[in-house]
Parts: structure tokens; sequence; C-alpha cells
């Protein structure tokens, strides 16, 4: 698949002679292709090949590599795709443990990382660098948002739960940060835990009005799943992971009418983003999802960039990332100084359309947001 | 031929390998070898336990993580100069921060196999997977140094004289150390200890009877195991420049356990071999397809199942005189 | 409302520990007969969750995925005894632990190419959604009832199977002395086959009725099977009474650790830290059990063999 891509690109190279004397642009792409949580990394390669393929620009190389969700094995990649394959800018990391393994020391070398996914806040404020952007969010966004919708809806009394690990604790303070009801309990659970009967029984017991939880991947599933036939009824909210496109069909309709937030949805009223889905389904036969998104957005940033400046000279070339110069799926989109988005958050509803379980969004949560962190970066 | 050739030929290459790709200017190449010399001293350390002493460790991940972790507490700290306890403020110095962290892990060592050396068998298995597991949640959970997200080392660790930001220089600081470890494991092999260690392996009943006091030696061969495979951790967090709590999970004990295994159990320089294979495995068919695992686990599937002694039974044709 | 509360967690440590018992039960007969340390006993699991899942959603009977699951497994079982594990029952443990490891790798990657990388869908049947009403008083899931009735049905199964059939027997012999039923003219390769067939169908019908309830995933069976390893490891190895035994403290220690420890921890700590405390605590209370109790009884709650 990568080769057959390559060869096509050089051979499109063949044909079409060049305009101008651009410097090629080498971008190595590290994320999780196999075993546990590889639909994320499936689909931000597939939304960022999708653009590269449609640019068929020949001075843009990419090479991938999959990294198992083994932090050291990311960082071997990493030092292979800089040191062997001299690549100039590196993306495709999906889990912020694996980020904080590769990001630090690759950025400090020069090369250009542009997130596709994680966005560890320890990278956002104090952390940050000239050399790193992010295009997906800040880890703490989309829980804002949910805490800031709770509180239109008049939610008094939330139970919140997350896993016990970092991103858990960022999503907690980040609902906290912006919900002003009381709170009917807080619970940190197990990482990679997949039994909630204990957890369940005391939301039962807690007397709540909403429950706000952060469990990605499986642990997500699991609970839905196992809420849903405990027969609860308060209502649930969550950030966009739990409700995505690849997961949301093995959650089943324990997911249905349940409120979450993303940055992206499918129904977005662009014309970015209605090429992107139509495409996308065109090239790979499913819906895209948000991580789809990301990538596709990730990949078209950087062909935007080698349209107005050359790779090899770094500042114009980080300027020109920085200006975000491109059609995001997302409609409005810009860089803090931080180099972290700022863009819409909105929140979307699962619904059935035919037999597909999807997301239709019902309303914006928090207009034009930035990330907390960002007063913090000297940037 | 004979397992003596075969370890000197992997010497040689493994020495001599890393010079050519220098030379070629392929430093990538120099980093997959330091990542071989490193977790092979990890697997040296555990084939002391393992292959010596009968000790079925599946908890030396413990160790590992515990030797990165010291040393990306103590960098961190000197880097952000925020003193650890009062006066003392962190350190940068491998030679410094070598011994501390073999020293952390020693003790953590005494402690876990006081315990678990009351078992045996399969329930020494499992206790020592369990310590490790405790930890590895402990360091999760635990937000002060980064929880799952790890710890970051911004700047290699410093050796006098030596330039360790130079890929080929700090693999000679790797390999260097893992010759004199495997020069020190022959040399303890062969010593009266080493006699009684396996000797308590082959007999423990008749050992004892003869007066020797099978704890004591048994719990120094797990501590030296354990000081030994936390340097290695040591050096690994400085290759990657980074800690993370995987270095706990027991996915790293065991793959620690499947390098002594795959290279041959109990033989003084199986942990290279294994770690050599695996580690090749790994960047090669990482880059060839996404279902490399799959791959992977049929190779290792062929090695158990059509090499008796692992790769260097397989490769020396020679029993182990057991 | 605090004693329903609690009734309702023991029942939900009840139900984690018979759903960790099926688990155990193969591993814990594989060892005890065959003295084999199966490390892709999870990935039978998985398989089992699979099977039941494809079957499920070809056919929409969740009755028929149950059985695809249990067939499917013991299948998978069988053909790992006959072409792997046969070869190595005269190796040292640690090969088997190698060939083992190996085998979760293939079956992970073999799975994922089959399905695809983002978890299956499986939900149980429509009768079993919400909640029943016992004693009068505590509102419990219908689902987990179920679960643990079919549970203890199945270890009271294997009970039987193990100490009142020819079959049962012949096991036991071959569990006490290979070569001894050997040389009575058992055919001890064909009770190996079927013991570790046995042990895969329990897995992979474990996974199934976990399966409804958790997520359908590559690597789902990693966590279950370092907790059944705990479970059998206390219970004693080869100890199918054990594995009960073990298997119901494990669930009862890990549920009510969960549900309760942060909320002591609160009533003499700062409650952020007690939360932190607590969770990080109680994520290890089973491998501190685990520690205690080898620490007295080193063979476990019930040594096997003495």
């Amino acid at each position: 698949m990568k080769k057959q891509l390559i060869t096509s690109m050089l051979s499109a190279a063949l044909c079409l002679a060049p305009q101008v004397e651009a410097s090629p642009v080498k971008v190595g792409m590290i994320t999780t292709l196999s075993g546990g949580g590889s639909g994320l990394g499936v689909d931000v390669r597939d939304g960022f090949m999708l653009a590269v393929n449609k640019a068929n620009n020949s001075d843009l190389e990419v090479i991938i590599e999959d990294d198992g969700r083994k932090p050291s094995l990311a960082v071997q990649i990493a030092d292979k795709m800089i040191q062997k394959d001299k690549v100039d800018i590196l993306t495709g990391i999906i889990w912020s443990n694996l980020a904080m393994a590769v990001v630090p020391s690759s950025v400090n070398q020069g090369i250009l990382y542009l997130s596709p996914n994680a966005g560890p806040s320890a990278l956002a404020g104090k952390g940050c660098n000239k050399n790193y952007f992010n295009v997906a969010w800040q880890n703490d966004n989309l829980h804002e948002a949910m805490g800031s919708y709770a509180n239109g809806e008049e939610h008094q009394n939330s139970f919140i739960l997350a896993p016990n690990y970092p991103a858990g604790k960022d999503a907690l303070t980040g609902y906290k940060r912006f919900y002003q009801g009381q709170l009917a309990g807080e619970l940190y659970t197990k990482l990679g835990q997949t039994d909630y009967a204990a957890e369940i029984a005391q939301i039962r017991a807690s007397g709540a009005d909403s429950v706000f939880f952060f469990l990605p991947g499986g642990m997500g599933i699991s609970f839905m799943k196992q809420y849903s036939q405990a027969g609860m009824t308060i209502p649930l909210m969550g950030p966009a992971f739990s409700f995505d496109q690849g997961i949301l069909q093995a959650v089943g309709k324990s997911a249905l009418g349940v409120r979450n937030s993303s940055q992206w949805n499918k129904d977005i009223d662009n014309a970015a983003n209605k090429t992107f889905v139509a495409d996308f389904e065109s090239a790979y036969g499913r819906l895209p999802s948000l991580y789809a998104s990301q990538g596709y957005d990730t990949a078209n940033l950087i062909l935007s960039a080698m349209q107005s400046s050359d790779i090899n000279d770094k500042d114009a070339f980080r300027a020109a990332i920085r200006s975000a110069q491109f059609d995001s799926v997302r409609g409005n989109f810009r860089f803090g100084n931080n180099q972290h988005p700022i863009q819409d958050i909105y929140v979307r509803e699962v619904v059935m359309q035919g037999d597909v379980l999807t997301n239709k969004i019902i309303g914006v949560a928090l207009k034009d947001h930035q990330d907390a962190y960002a007063a913090d970066c000297a940037l | 031929m004979s397992e003596k050739y075969l370890n000197r030929i992997m010497i040689a290459l493994l020495v001599g390998l890393p010079w050519l790709a220098h030379w070629l200017d392929e430093p990538y190449y120099v980093s997959l070898a330091t990542r071989i010399a490193i977790l092979a001293l990890a697997g040296v350390g555990l084939n002391l336990a393992l292959g010596l002493g009968g000790m079925v460790s599946f908890g030396h991940a413990a160790f590992f993580g515990i030797g990165g972790y010291v040393t990306g507490i103590l960098a961190s700290h000197a880097f952000n100069s925020e003193p650890i306890i009062s006066g003392f403020m962190g350190t940068t110095h491998m030679l410094i921060i070598w011994p501390l962290a073999m020293l952390i892990a020693a003790i953590v060592a005494v402690f876990i196999g006081l315990l678990s050396l009351r078992t045996s068998g399969v329930y020494f298995i499992m206790i020592t997977l369990a310590f490790a597991q405790m930890i590895y949640y402990f360091s999760i959970s635990w937000p002060t140094y980064g929880g799952e997200d790890g710890l970051p080392i911004y700047v290699r660790n410093g050796f006098p004289g030596l330039n360790t930001l130079q890929p080929i220089q700090f693999f000679m600081i790797c390999c260097t150390l893992l010759l004199i470890t495997l020069w020190g494991v022959s040399r303890l092999q062969n010593s009266r200890f080493g006699n009684a260690l396996q000797a308590l392996r082959q007999n423990e009943t008749r050992v004892t009877s003869i007066g020797i006091n099978p704890l004591g030696i048994k719990l120094t061969a797990f501590v030296i195991s354990a000081t030994i495979t936390a340097l290695a951790g040591s050096l690994f967090a400085d290759l990657n420049r980074f800690v993370s709590p995987t270095m706990f999970s027991w996915h790293t004990s065991g793959e620690i356990m499947i390098f002594v295994i795959l290279g041959g159990l109990g033989r003084l320089y199986g942990p290279l071999a294994g770690a050599g294979l695996f580690i090749l495995c790994e960047a090669l068919l990482g880059g060839w397809t996404e279902y490399w695992q799959f791959f992977l686990g049929l190779l290792l599937l062929g090695v158990v199942l059509f090499a008796r002694g692992g790769l260097i039974g397989l490769l020396s044709r020679e029993q182990k005189n057991a | 409302m605090g004693a329903i509360l609690f009734l309702e967690q023991c029942l939900n440590g009840l139900q984690l520990g018979i759903m960790l018992f099926l688990m155990a039960a193969g591993l814990t007969l594989i060892f005890g007969v065959m003295g084999l340390i199966n490390l892709a006993h999870g990935s039978l699991y998985m398989i089992g969750a699979f099977a039941c899942a494809a079957v499920a959603s070809w056919t929409g009977s969740f009755t028929l995925g149950l059985v695809a699951s249990v067939v499917v497994a013991a299948a998978a079982g069988a053909l790992i005894e006959i072409g792997v594990m046969r070869r190595l029952y005269q190796r040292e443990h640690l090969d088997q632990v190698l060939a083992t490891f190996a085998l979760i790798l293939i079956s992970s990657e073999a799975m994922r190419w089959l399905f695809g990388s983002y978890p299956l869908y499986l939900d149980v049947p429509e009768i079993f959604y919400g909640a029943i009403n016992l004693f009068g008083v505590l509102q419990y899931s219908r689902y987990r009832l179920f679960i643990i009735v079919l549970g203890l049905l199945t270890a009271v199964g294997i009970y039987l199977l193990i100490n009142k059939t020819r079959i049962g027997m012949r096991i036991r012999a071959g569990a006490a002395d290979r070569q001894m039923t050997a040389a009575l003219g058992i055919n001890i390769s064909l009770i190996f086959t079927l013991v570790f067939a046995l042990g895969a169908a329990l897995a992979g019908f474990a996974g199934a009725l976990v399966g409804s309830i958790q997520s359908v995933d590559i690597g789902m069976g990693e966590p279950v099977l370092i907790l059944a390893f705990v479970v059998v490891v206390i219970g004693g190895i080869g100890s199918i009474r054990g594995a009960l035994v073990g298997a119901i403290i494990v669930g009862m220690v890990d549920t009510l650790g969960r549900g309760y420890l942060p909320q002591l921890l609160q009533l003499i700590l700062d409650p952020v830290f007690a939360n932190t405390l607590g969770a990080a605590l109680a994520s290890i209370a089973i491998y501190l059990l685990m520690i205690i109790i080898l620490i007295f009884k080193p063979q476990g709650l019930f040594p096997a063999h003495g």
C-alpha cells in the first residue's frame, strides 16, 4: 500500500514537469497500526493519505511506520526517521504518552512536529516549542466544552469519572474549569478497567442528575453497555472519543441520544468538509471519523505551507504553518500563541441514520476556544 | 561451530558493525546496536537469576524501571534545579546515577527477594509479577513525575571525557558495560558461589545437606541480577531520553525473558543473541508490513519448536551440559 | 441505602469472581494436568468473544453466538495443543512460555486481519436489559444475574465432569501420574488434547459472556489473563475448588476496593488526595492480597498435590 503510493507519486512526478524549484518535503508518520487502539492510527493515516493523494504533489514524500503503542518503539522509529530517512516533519502519534516520548527530543533537533491527535498539557504551556504544532486540540478542550454545555442544560449535580492517569485528571479538571454546579461524585478508575458495576452502583446511589465520563477506547464501550444494560437513565455526557464513527457501531444503541463534544462532525457545513466526507467514503468505503478529519487537516496544512514557502527556510516554513492558510474541514481554524488551535467546539448527539449510528451537531459549546495553558507559553 | 566461536563472532559483530555504520554516516544503525546492547545487558541480568539460579522472575521490569526512573528523576531535578531532598539537586553525571540506580534497585530486590523466595515454581513467577504490577500501577497514578505520560530527559546525561550525544560514543559506553558485565558473570559462574547456585537449581536438598544456606545464595544472585537489570534500565532511559511506566509493565518483564529464552537459557551470550534477533526483527519487519507482529510471532514459534537451546543452541549445534 | 448499595456491590463482586473462575478453571486444569503455563489463554478468551460477535451479527442470535464461542475456542485450543504444545511437554517450562507468547502475537494479529482494527459490536438480548427486583429491596442487572447463574452451573458441571465421570477419572489420573496412567493403556495424549480443548472452551465461553457487556477488542484477553493467573495462584495451582474460592475472593476484593477505598480514605485524608490514593490502592489491592496470601501459604489456599 505504502510502496504503491510512493511509486504512483513518483510516476506522477515523471509525467508532470515541475512548475517551481521547490525543495521536496519528507514527512515521517509514526502511528499505531497494530494491536489494541489501532483503529485510531489507521484513521489518521487514511485521512492524511487521502489529502496527500488528492494533492498529487510530487515534492511531498510520506513514510509510515507502526509504533505498536509502545513508547520505546516510537522513539526508535523517530530516531530512524530523523537519522536515516532525514525527514523534515514528523506527525501521526495518537497517544499522549507516546507524544511525550518523541516530541521533546525531536523538536529540539530542529524537526517540525505536527500533532494530529494528542495534546498533552505539558507541551501546551511552559513546555511549548516553536517547532511543535498541534492540529487537533489541547487535551482539555473537549472536556471544557462539555462542562460549559452542562451549565446551559442546567445540570446541577454531575457525577464525573475518568481513568487514574494524567489525561484522565486533565479531563476532569477541564470539565470542572467550566462547570458551575455541584459534584455528586468524582471517581478515578483503573486504567484499562473493563468492569464498571461498582462505579455504576455508586452513580445510582449518588443522586446525580448527569454523568460526565472520559473513558477512551474499550473502557468507554464497556462502561456505556453496562450503563444502559443496568437500566440507568441519568443523561450521559462525554468527549467525542467514545462516540466517534469507528467505535460507535461497537457501542451500539446504548449510545443513542448521548451528547458529546467535538471540534468536527461530518455535517459541518462547508465545502472542504463536504468534499472530505464524500472522498473519504468513496476511497475507503466507510464514514470518516474525527481522527480521519484530523489527519486530513494535518496533511492539508503541510501542503498549504509548501505552496508558499521552502522547507529549507525553516523560519519561513514555520511562519507559513502558523498562518494556517488552508481550508480546514472544521471551518474556522487558527493557531494561538502556543501553536495550538483556536476553534469552535460543538455539541453533538448520537442518532441513527438508516441502520448506521452517527452524530449530528446540535449546537456550539464554546466559540473560538483557546486552551487554558496558552498564557504560560513564552512564544 | 562451537559456542565459543559463535560468541566471539557475535561480540565482533556487535563491536564492529556500529563503527562501520558510523563510518558510513548511518547513525540510526548505531542507535539500533546501542538498543541491542542495553537490552542484552538487561537480559544478562535476568539470565543470572533465570538460567543459572532457576528463579523465574516475571518481575524484572520492576528493576529495569527503577533504573530508568532513578535516572529520569535525578536528571529532571538537575535540569529544573529543584532539590530532591534539601541540598541535593539531582545530577546529570552517569557515574553518580548508575551506582544510585543500582543501589536503590538492590534495596528493593532484597525486599522482594526475601518475600518471594519463600515460594517456588509458578508461585515465584506470580509473586514477582505481583510486585512489578504494584509498582506499575503506582507509577501510572502518581502524578509527580508525569504518571502515565512519563518523564522526558531533555539532555542525555554526561560521562567525563565523552560526548554522550554522539551516538557512537554513547554506544561505546553501553557496549563496554555489557562486555564488563559478561566477563563478571562468567567469572561468577565458575566461582564457588556460581557452582553452589547452579547446584541449587538442580537439587536443593542435596546442597542444603552439605551445609550451604540456600536462601542466602539465591537472594544474593537475585539482587545481583536485579542491579544489572537496573543498570540497563538507566542506560535505556538515556538512550530514549525518556522514561515511562511501560518500563514497569509485565510486557517489559516478558520481553526481557523472551530475549533470554530466545537466545538460549543459561547460556552466557544467549541474551545478546536473543535481543539482537528480536530488535532487528522489530525494526525491519515494522517498516515492511503493519502485520509485522504476526510474522514476529511465527518466527518465535519456529525457534522454540525447532531449535532446542535457543538460537545459540541452533547455531552451535551443541547441547548445553546442564 | 448504604446497606443496599453494599449488597449490590457484593453481587457485583460475585459476578466478577464467577467470570474469573471460568478463565481460571481452564488455566488451572491445563497446568495441573499437563504442567503447562499457557499465556495464550487470554487469546482463547478473545477468540471466543470474536466468534460470538461474528456469529451473533450474521445470524442475529445471541444463543448461537454463545455456542459458536465454545465450539470455535475449543477447536482453536485443540489445534494449538496438537500443533504446538504436544511438542513441548518434555521441554522446560520456559520454552512453553515463549511459545505461548508467540501465539498471543499471532492470534491477535490474525483477528485484526480478519475483523479490522475497531472493536466489534456484541450486545445482550433484549430480555436481559434492565434490572430485576431481588429480595424486594434491590434492583439488580438481569444480565449480571444471568452470568452468575450460568457461571455457577458451569462450575457444578466441571465438578461433576472431573469427579463423577470416566473421562474425569482419567484426567485426574493423568494429573497425578502421567507415566503410570499411560502404562495402564489410557491414551494420554488424547486426554491432554481434551483437557486443553475444555480449558479453551471455558475461556471462549467467558470471553463471549463478558464481551457482550464489555468491548470485543484486540488485546481484551491480556488484563484478564493476569487476573486469572492471580486467581490460580491464590487458589493453589491445579485445584478447581481453589480456583473457585480464589476467583470469588479476587472478585470481591477488587469490586469492594474500587467501591469503598476512596470513600474510606476520605474520612481521614484530604478528599482530592484520598481520591487519587484510593484509586491507586484499589488497582493494586489484588496484587497485595496475593503477596500476603503467598507469604503465609506459599502453595496457595488449596495446595493440589502435597
